[in-house]
This record gives C-alpha cells, structure tokens and sequence, in this order.
C-alpha cells in the first residue's frame, strides 16, 4: 500500500492539538509506517510539494492569512480534518466575537491595563502584518471540511483512531467515553 | 402614581447621603407597598404572579429593593423572583413609562402595514421600539400576537386595547395623550359590538362573529343545565354523556375530553383542580377573546359542570394578560353566578358540591398555553413545560390532580348536556362530531370568528370569508404545517402527522378540497390567509421563526437553540448564499427538535420544515447550481473594519 500523505497547520489556535498528535507516543513510529508528511509544522515544509491525502486543521481563522493558508490546504488536500474546539467553533479565540474588532485593538494595544509604553498610540498597521478579520471563523464557514474531531484538544487515542481508520478504510472506532463531553 | 424615575435612579448610583437621606421615606413607602400588596396574598410564593401584577399596576416595574424584600417575607430566593420576573413580557425591573405601548408583530399586523405604523410611533415618540423616552412619558415594545388577528394592526396601551392602527391615528393618539388626554377619551366614541361595550370592558374590540352554528347561537339560557338539570345527573352520567359526544379538546391537540373527566374522576386527591385555559397565544387566533366576551356564562358553566363530573373543588382560569380588559367584566359574571348559587357553596343546590372559580391573570408568555407550564405560571413561578409524566391529571396546580380545558371546549359541554349528546353527534363529520370555531384572518374580505361543521373543506372556508387569488392558507398558526402545490402527490399526511404532530398546517391551492377534521386536518382553530402577492418565505416563514424565537422558554437546549439556527440558515438562503445540502441540513436538523418537552419546542421548526415539504420550490429558486459549498463567508469584506481602523489599505496578504 502507498504511505498517504499528510499535511498539517496551525491556525488561530494555540499548537495544544498539534501536542496532542505526538502524544500517539510510540504509535508515532507505526505512523510513519502508514504515512508521509508534507507541509506541516512537525518537518518546517511551508508549500505543497504534491498533492496530500489528509490535510489537518488546528484552529479557526482570525485573520487573512489564516484564510488564505486554509484555502490553500482546500486545494491541496483530498481530504481536510477540522482538529479540536477552535477549528470547529472557533475556541477561546472566538470569545472577542460579541466585541466590535475596534474596541478589541483598542484594548489590546492602547487603553488595556497591561499596555506597557505605548505613548504614540500605535495598532501594529506594517503591511507585512496578516489583516484582522471582523471576528474568528470556524473552519467549515471558509472552506469545505470533510471530517471533525472535537475536543481541545482532542485526546490522542481519537486523534490515532480516526487517522487509523481513514488512512486504512477501516469503520472508526469510537466507544463512548471518547465522543461524551460532559 | 407616576414615579420620577430619573430621581429614583440617581438615588440608587449616588453615595452622596444626602441624596440618600432624601429618598429614604420615598424607598421606606416602597418597601410598605410591597409589604402590603404581598400581604393582600397572605405572603404566598404561590401567588407571586398577582403580586408582581399589583406591583406592576402601581408602579410599572419591580425595583431591585423591592425584590429583596419579597425575598424575604415570601421565604424565597431573590433569584428565584428575578427569574419568574424577566420571563413574562410584561413584567419588568427597569422603570418602564407612563404610557407602555406594546404593538402587535404577528404575521397579519405586518401584512396591514405594521411598518410604517411602527415608523409613525417612533417619529413621534421620537424613540426607537425597545426604549423608553427620556421625560419618561413613552415607551415602545414589540409584542407577540395580542390575538386582534381580525383588526390589526393592533396595540395595547397600558392595557387598553388599539385596533385597526393606522399612522395617522398613531399621530392622532401621541397628540393626544401628549397634549393629557386620558387613554379612554382617545378610543373611539363607538365602543365595539357586544359586551365589547358594556361599561366594565367599553374597549373598541369587535367580535366580528361571521357565522353562527350549534355553540355561538343565542338559544340557550345561561346557567339553565346547573339550575334544572345538574342535580338529576350523577357525575358518572355527566362524564358518559361527554364520551358519548366524542367530544375532543378544542386547543389543538383534540384529546377527548371524556376520557380525561374519566381519569380526573379516578384519581383520588385531597383537593382537585379545574383549569380553563384561556392563555390563548397561538399566532392567528382569537375565538377565546370571543368566547369570554360574549358567553362567559358558558365557559364558567362549563367549569362548573367539568368539577361536579370529576370531584373537584378549586377553579382557575387563566386569563392571557393581553385579554387583562375583559378581567373586571369577568369578575363581575362570576360574581352574578355566586349571587344566583351557581357557584361557592353548595353550588345549584348540591349540597356536597363546592367550587369556586378565581381568575389569573398571565403576564405574556406564549408557552404557558402549555398546560403543565401554565400550571408553573399558576403556582408564581416562569412558565416552563414540565416533564411528563407525571401528567397534570395526575399531579398539577400544587401537586394536586389537575384537569385542563380550552374555553371552547367547556363551552360546548354545556350545550351536550342542554341538548344531549345525540344531538351534539349529529353534526359533523364520522371521527369528528360537532363544530369548530374558526379564527380567520389575513387576506380576505371578512376576516373573523366562524362556527361551522368539521368536515368543511378548505374552499368553502375561503369562499366563506371571501378570499381571493389565494396564495396559501395557514391552518392551526405557526406551530402548524405548510403544504404546497408540487409535492402533494407525494405526501401522505398521515405519516407527516406522526412525525410532526401539528397542530394543523399551510395548504396551497391544488388541495383546498381537504376538510378540516382529526384525520385530516386538525387545528385548533387559526386560518390566515395568504394572497399571491404574498412573499411567502421571507414575510410569513421568518415572521414565524422569529415568533418561536422570542417565545421559547429556553429550558430546553434543542427549542433554544435550533430555532435560531434555522432561521439563520433559511436568511442564508435567501441572501443567495444557499446551496442543495442548506436543504438538506434544515432538514435533518430541524428533526433534533423532537427532543424538545413541550409542544411548542416540538414544533417550532415547522414553519421551515412544512414550508421546505410542501412550497420547496420556493426554495430552489434561490438555490445555487453551480456550487455545492457556500457559506456566505467574504474575506473582502470580512476585513474591512480592521483594515479602516489600523489605516490600511485592505489589500490581502500574500504569502
């Protein structure tokens, strides 16, 4: 069988999924049996080197970059993965949401306690800079996502499971206590 | 009295004791009056609603401080008030105004130019809907269907009810009441037809009753069954003679109402109750209005009868707070009752029969139609659904066993036991015996109340009230079903009944021969009417959705929630954002509702659901082809705020 090849980013989140994916432990090691990674943090490849079989998300898009990074792994990716809370509701980032993005970058960077020196007033502006969207979008309201794994993040036994299982066809093994959250 | 509101404000955010000092006998005269208004009630928790109305009556909201003291001498939590308070409309803890101004927003007052009714009170309150003016004179609010169906657009106005409203008479009534008139010198000389103008209601309703069958026509005597014939018949006789009627609920849900005497009569408690619930809310009907305008004699009769057959001692009705105008002229017939022995002690004689009837006043809330919820609303507390069983036949107002029927249904009691139920059976259809009042509005020439027959067919409903170029017609309100043209071939109702368990449904042309009955089509009574030129998505649906929205009492996560959802899904839609599986998710999502307690969560996706089963093409015209994924998402435009206030050209970044 052909390894499947894999690709993963880290969007607005916080890196605590991508965590999780390593703590497969020593089930890394049947991994890399099964697949390749291409542009993904673990190996620092930044473009697409060929088309990917699985493209995996962490967390939801809060600026145009973000956007643009998840349309590019749409394009790429036969099949894309929302991973975790911020990727499929956009998580703790989503929290400035009911917040006009005004009074979120005044509070950031002029009138908000912990505002070190900022005697110019300045909001970071250098175009080199991503743009702030108007509030943070989950995944699946930019681009098609095909498959969820909720959690966050989400245990590394689901993560295993549900690779596992898309990478050999097999059903996915879910018991209970792996999909109740309360 | 009216408050100065502002002052009282600044005495609660000052430190400054003086100020404090200065308002100290004004907050000691409050913290009395709700000692007072609580002990007119013995201090009963139970009884909280008629005390938050007193209260209201006084001095238009609760203030926190009050609260704190009705905590205390009723022994319960300050939460648990503040909870029973913010759930009913008309109860509020902000200061409201001198005049409260509460416009209906059901589907028939915005089809009669709600709109710029809505312009007019705002130019000349000079405040938007939600507010209250600043001198504290106006306040103006949205308000779900106040049940003028016939004459809207509707409002009320410190209680008082507005029909027909028209900018013009908006200009005429602020003037009015600007320039200090009283309320009841701007209603209209002429008071409305009927008892709508006797001096304890004098409100300028009219009935509009159109058509008059077995239970509307005048040829009974009132109180003739409790003077002459109840002392004759043993309960078991009254409760055989309504079985043998077949009499089923009238509300909607059509439950026979002998079979619930039967299992009311059964039940052992110390105390039984009878409830008639006249918390008439569903959108498009008003036949209670008419009922306990012109024959309360036969609804309280009706109560009456109903205990004598099952045993029981306490009487409730629970009137919807929108009908508050009738209450004054609905205590003074029982009162006439109790003078002629109909009603308190030994009532027509019996001498182990004693029952008494009270009336309770709702404070707005549609889910207290509910009976288990209308029996919290009773019992002082928000009206939530609750879980079933145990049924209220079982376990009700107090925990004692609890008999709930609609207020046509007691009324027609009366008129089996006068007639007998071989007469009654001797009008409609097979599985449907006896008539129906019809609440009819919308677009006709004649909208009102009809008394007919079950087993009338749709197109002589239409004929009847003289609708023309009919769009579609919504059959048992909101909560009903919406059946369309294209897929009635495919549909079997029977099964969409088991699925859906409406309370009726929106029918289209191709099908105006099918005829109101249990098997076929069941409502509770509301028809509205829709023309051609009606947008039936974007006005009626979404009017619909945003109806169950606001009156969902929020216990339920699925009712809550899903709603909304969909309303949003379906606005998605029509921005031309849709694409195939938009259909598809409504759909299936709309299924999860089921989950919900009551009925009203149970159904407050159907407006979406029966529109997609049966006017789907409506639906398909916005529906993209050539794309299966939208979601409306615009990264253009999605950073324009931020790009506009870091002073960036919003350019997009490319990596």
């Amino acid at each position: 069988m052909n390894k499947k090849i894999i690709a993963t980013t880290s969007l607005a989140g916080c890196f605590g999924c991508h965590m999780s994916i390593l703590d497969i432990d020593e089930r890394i090691l049947d991994l890399i049996e099964l697949v390749e990674f291409d542009k993904s943090p673990i190996d620092d490849i930044k473009k697409f080197s060929r088309p990917v079989d699985i493209g995996i998300i962490e967390g939801g898009c809060c600026n145009s970059e973000n956007v643009e990074i998840l349309r590019y792994f749409r394009e790429n990716c036969n099949i894309l993965v929302s991973l975790g809370e911020c990727a499929i509701m956009g998580g703790l980032p989503a929290m400035r949401n009911g917040i006009p993005i005004e009074e979120c970058l005044r509070e950031a960077y002029i009138d908000g306690v912990t505002v070190g020196e900022n005697t110019e007033k300045i909001i970071p502006n250098d175009k080199e800079l991503p743009i702030l969207l108007d509030k943070v979008y989950p995944c699946h309201e930019v681009v098609k996502i095909d498959y969820y794994l909720p959690g966050c993040p989400p245990r590394a036994d689901l993560i295993w499971n549900a690779l596992y299982a898309l990478i050999t066809g097999n059903e996915m093994d879910l018991p209970y206590e792996v999909i109740k959250f309360d | 009295m009216n408050l100065q509101k502002n002052s009282y404000f600044c005495c609660e955010n000052n430190n400054n004791a003086n100020v404090d000092e200065f308002f100290k006998p004004y907050l000691r005269f409050m913290k009395d009056l709700t000692k007072k208004i609580a002990a007119r009630y013995n201090n009963d928790p139970t009884r909280l609603m008629d005390i938050l109305l007193d209260l209201h009556e006084v001095q238009n909201h609760v203030s926190d401080d009050q609260v704190d003291t009705l905590a205390k001498i009723l022994n319960q939590s300050g939460a648990s008030i503040r909870e029973t308070i913010s759930f009913y409309h008309f109860f509020s803890m902000k200061p409201l105004a001198r005049y409260n101004i509460y416009l209906n927003n059901s589907i028939t007052s915005v089809m009669r130019d709600r709109q710029s009714v809505k312009e007019a009170f705002e130019m000349d309150c000079d405040i938007e809907f939600g507010q209250v003016s600043e001198d504290g004179q106006f306040g103006l609010f949205n308000t779900s269907c106040i049940g003028m169906n016939d004459q809207d657009p509707a409002a009320i106005i410190n209680g008082k009810i507005f029909t027909n409203l028209t900018p013009y008479r908006v200009h005429e009534l602020i003037k009015g009441l600007k320039s200090g008139q009283a309320l009841d010198d701007l209603i209209y000389e002429n008071h409305g037809d009927g008892n709508n103008s006797d001096p304890d209601v004098h409100s300028m309703v009219y009935n509009h009753i159109r058509k008059k069958s077995i239970i509307l026509k005048k040829d009974y005597p009132f109180y003739e069954v409790l003077k002459t014939k109840l002392k004759d018949v043993s309960p078991e006789d009254v409760i055989h003679k309504v079985e043998a009627s077949n009499l089923r609920g009238r509300g909607g849900a059509g439950f026979p109402t002998g079979l619930k005497w039967r299992f009311g009569r059964k039940i052992e408690g110390e105390h039984k109750v009878i409830i008639c619930n006249a918390d008439e809310g569903e959108p498009g009907t008003f036949k209670d209005r008419v009922m306990l305008t012109e024959y309360p004699e036969m609804v309280f009769e009706g109560m009456v009868i109903s205990a004598y057959a099952t045993g029981a001692d306490i009487g409730l009705l629970y009137l919807r707070h929108e009908y508050k105008y009738l209450l004054k002229f609905l205590n003074r017939k029982l009162d006439e009752m109790r003078a002629i022995g109909v009603l308190g002690k030994k009532v027509a004689g019996i001498s182990d029969f004693n029952f008494d009837i009270r009336i309770q006043l709702g404070a707005g809330a549609y889910v207290c139609g509910e009976e288990s919820a209308l029996i919290e609303s009773l019992e002082g507390k928000r009206g939530e659904p609750r879980d079933k069983p145990p049924f209220p036949v079982e376990k009700g107002y107090l925990g004692y066993p609890t008999i709930v029927n609609n207020v046509e249904t007691l009324a027609t009691v009366v008129k089996i036991l006068y007639h007998g139920a071989d007469w009654y059976t001797g009008f409609g259809t097979k599985d449907s015996l006896g008539t129906k009042l019809l609440s009819i509005s919308g677009d006709c020439k004649f909208p009102g109340i009809y008394e007919v027959e079950w087993g009338t067919s749709i197109k002589e409903v239409i004929e009847m009230c003289g609708a023309e170029e009919v769009q579609a017609i919504q059959v048992g309100g909101p909560s009903g079903m919406l059946i369309g043209v294209k897929d009635f071939n495919n549909l079997n109702s029977n099964e969409l009944m088991k699925w859906y368990k409406p309370s009726g449904m929106m029918i289209a042309e191709k099908f105006f021969d099918r005829r109101l009955s249990y098997s076929d089509l069941p409502t509770g009574g509301s028809i509205i009417i829709f023309n051609k030129h009606r947008d039936l998505l974007k006005d009626v649906v979404m009017n619909f959705m945003d109806f169950f929205i606001e009156e969902s009492c929020g216990s339920c996560s699925t009712c809550r929630n899903m709603p909304f959802v969909m309303k949003n899904k379906l606005q998605k839609i029509l921005d031309g954002h849709g694409v195939r599986k938009d259909i598809d998710d409504l759909l299936s999502w709309g299924k999860t509702l089921k989950a919900s307690r009551c009925g009203l969560g149970q159904t407050a996706g159907n407006p979406i659901l029966s529109s997609i089963f049966n006017f789907r093409h409506l639906y398909e015209q916005y529906i993209q082809s050539l794309t299966d994924f939208d979601t409306g998402f615009d990264l253009e435009k999605s950073i324009q705020a931020s790009a506009k206030f870091t002073h960036r050209k919003a350019s997009l970044h490319s990596f």
